[in-house]
């Protein structure tokens, strides 16, 4: 792993646009990302975790340039992309690729594997005939499949192996970073440890650099050198993951750590997980304060009537919370 | 003595396809006494599920119960008749499944779907039923119920959702209570909220409970009792220490090794995961389901059935290793220990 910052995200906002009343004349939006900065180097992981809804997905999908991010910069390798059309994001489009969580219904039924993996060579011009077979069995072996799945359809496969061919899809064009938006979320306990091995193998093969999206928080761990939380469009923490882990700091980040049932049942069996109750105020009407106020159980009159900066509460561990 | 609840014998239960016989449970026997959880583990496609619906009667076609019997309170439910077993299902046995709106009818509110259970398998008047379905939701923590219960399905999120499927399900206060991974769509923070309840209410109202689930950490945290399954076979049961402190069995082996440890330096370790893919139950292998991925198989493995070996009052395993001619494996030695080993 390099020192070079590959991703710069500054002031990250996608809101989606929802018309209502009768006539559509009422606009509102759904702040799904509303301010996130993070940034990742050069060959790491950052992970990110956070509850389903709270914007990890649109997050990935705003960096990948798959949106047109609200407003904000996504700074790749010293160039600002969040603004460029698409013509311009296009070379970049390249080097970002995606891994996605249902490897069920991210691939096309109706294309054999050998097309799925070969369409981003085409897309691209990368190669054709005898190369581009070549550059596709090159890629199944990269992801532990074989020659013989090549004419195969994703139906004859298992979850596990159909997420492989996303992967060799993701590669085909040799990428830089990678966004793996819960890719292991959708298969076995078994399988996943073989495709989070695979992960960590490419990444040291081919230096690739990860977002990695989930929300299991010890898989999390395991892969990640940072993590942030996010809540509501908002990262609440974010630091070095044996930090965030070990000196947690959000009262978020506590109650979702705490809630991991432990393998151990001397532990788990014993093990009080902090219950949060209350709401989750909907992304639309997100609260003036604090966005977790509603579900503290440290909340002040404070946390509802002022927003907590996001800042260094020290060695680059961020958090944004009134108390710290 | 505990008080036997269910018992399953040598239960087979098969799909018809025009592909042939999908052998997907091949004997499984199990028991649960009065008040205890046990949970059910493995792998997607194992027969978790089709055990669960050939308890509650709920096969439908093309699946069939092949063999074996299904002894609840001493009555084997396979002899019963479809109209007996309606008066038994959502009564004495109640299922909660991974979707909730699998069991909630999106057009009626929440309430009217609870006084229905009431007046059914009750025969609560309206006022009565009423007033309980207000109570149910307010045990499982829905906040003020008595507006709620006049809410539709699609008002509630995820986790309210599930809260009031299981205040439905437990609201004709059945003896066992089966969930099929309850927990699977929601999360951490939810998913720790239900497991507490149905903790809560087993300790008391002393329902028994099966705990469908493939997350090994919310089957340590509830269950009195896990039982292993893989390939439709009973691989290892045991209780939960002994399955997480001593298991035998390589597949619970594997499993326990696939996840990451917790704590510091340990979480940053390779994964070991378990190689190769779960069977294919249209041509499931003979001899030990588990066989092909194994790392410990002896020839005996591929063509002989398994014995089961019993270790413990509560613990057995389905597997050669536990033969006392089995030859000695310095990593399966290692692996006894569970997630204690290292
Ligand atoms: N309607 C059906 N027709 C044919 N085969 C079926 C049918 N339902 C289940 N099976 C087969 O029965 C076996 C056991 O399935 P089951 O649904 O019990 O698995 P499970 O352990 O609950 O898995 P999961 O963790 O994915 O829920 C599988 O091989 C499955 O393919
Ligand atoms: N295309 C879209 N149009 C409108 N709202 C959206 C769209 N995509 C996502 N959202 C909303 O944005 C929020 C964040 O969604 P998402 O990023 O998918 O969450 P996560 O990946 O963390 O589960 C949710 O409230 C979701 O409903
Ligand atoms: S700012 Fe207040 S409400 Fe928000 S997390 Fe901190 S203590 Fe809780
Ligand atoms: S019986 Fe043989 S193949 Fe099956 S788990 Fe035991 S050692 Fe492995
Ligand atoms: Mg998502
Ligand atoms: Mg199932």
């Amino acid at each position: 792993m390099s020192e070079k910052t590959l991703l710069e995200i500054k002031d990250l906002k996608m809101y989606f646009e929802n018309r209502k009343g009768l006539l559509g004349k009422k606009i509102e939006y759904v702040k799904a990302v509303d301010g996130v900065s993070f940034t990742i180097r050069q060959g790491e992981t950052v992970g990110l975790v956070g509850e389903s809804g709270c914007g990890k997905s649109t997050t990935g999908y705003s960096i990948m340039r798959l949106y047109r991010p609200t407003s904000g910069s996504i700074i790749y390798d010293g160039v600002d992309i969040a603004g460029m059309s698409a013509k311009e994001v296009w070379p970049y489009r390249k080097k970002m690729q995606m891994i996605f969580q249902d490897p069920y219904a991210s691939l096309n039924p109706r294309m054999t594997v050998s097309d799925i993996i070969g369409e981003p060579l085409d897309i691209y011009h990368l190669c054709e005939g005898k190369e581009r077979q070549e550059r596709i069995y090159e890629l199944l072996n990269t992801v532990g499949l074989g020659k013989e799945h090549a004419s195969r359809y994703p139906h004859e496969f298992s979850g596990g192996q159909r997420q492989r061919v996303g992967i060799a899809r993701a590669l085909a064009v040799n990428p830089e970073f990678v966004v793996c938006d819960e890719p292991i979320s959708a298969l076995d306990v078994s399988i996943q440890a073989q495709v989070v091995n695979m992960l960590e193998d490419l990444q040291a093969s081919l230096g690739l650099t990860y977002l990695f999206i989930a929300h299991d928080l010890s898989m999390v761990r395991h892969i990640s050198r940072k993590v942030g939380v996010m809540y509501l469009g908002s990262l609440v923490e974010l630091a070095e993951t044996e930090e965030l882990y070990e000196h947690t700091l959000h009262p978020y980040t506590k109650a979702l750590i705490s809630a991991v049932p432990e393998l151990d049942p001397a532990i788990s069996k014993t093990k009080k997980a902090q219950m949060l109750t209350g709401d989750v105020p909907s992304p639309i009407d997100t609260p003036k304060g604090c966005k977790f106020a509603s579900r503290c159980p440290y909340a002040t009159e404070k946390c509802m009537e002022e927003r907590p900066v996001f800042k260094d509460a020290g060695g680059g561990h961020f958090v944004a919370c009134h108390l710290i | 003595m505990a008080e036997r609840l269910l018992d399953v014998r040598h239960l087979h239960t098969s799909f018809f396809t025009h592909l042939g016989e999908v052998k997907a449970i091949r004997d499984v026997s199990f028991h649960v006494d009065k008040s205890e959880i046990i949970g059910i583990v493995g792998e997607s496609g194992s027969g978790k599920s089709v055990t669960s619906l050939s308890v509650m009667g709920l096969l439908a076609y093309p699946g069939k119960v092949t063999e074996g019997e299904i002894l609840f309170k001493g009555e084997d439910l396979l002899k019963k008749k479809k109209r007996e077993m309606r008066k038994i299902q959502g009564n004495q046995i109640s299922m909660i499944f991974q979707d909730p709106m699998t069991s909630l009818n999106p057009l009626f509110t929440i309430g009217n779907q609870i006084t229905e259970v009431l007046h059914t398998h009750k025969k609560m008047g309206k006022a009565e039923a009423n007033e309980r379905a207000v109570e149910m939701l307010r045990m499982v923590g829905i906040p003020s119920p008595e507006k709620r219960v006049r809410s539709y399905p699609h008002e509630f999120s995820g986790g309210m959702r599930q809260r009031a499927m299981i205040a439905m399900a437990l609201s004709s206060e059945p003896d066992l209570l089966i969930a099929d991974e309850p927990t699977t769509a929601l999360d951490v923070t939810i998913q720790a909220q239900v497991l507490a309840l149905m903790k809560e209410l087993n300790e008391r109202l002393g329902t028994a409970t099966i705990l469908i689930t493939h997350n090994l950490g919310c089957a340590s945290s509830i269950c009195d009792r896990i039982l292993v399954m893989y390939g439709g076979k009973i691989m290892e049961e045991g209780t939960t220490e002994e399955i997480f402190y001593e298991p035998r069995h390589p597949y619970t082996m594997g499993l326990l090794n696939s996840v990451p440890k917790v704590n510091g330096e340990q979480s940053k370790q390779r994964l070991v995961p378990i190689l190769g893919t779960p069977p294919d139950m249209l041509h499931p292998p003979t001899g030990c389901p588990f066989y092909p991925r194994c790392k410990f198989a002896v020839k005996a493995c591929a063509s002989m059935d398994v014995p089961e070996f019993q270790l413990s009052g509560t613990h057995r395993v389905s597997c050669f290793m536990c033969h006392p001619d089995a030859p000695v494996k310095e990593e399966y030695e290692k692996q006894k220990g569970g997630i204690r080993h290292v």
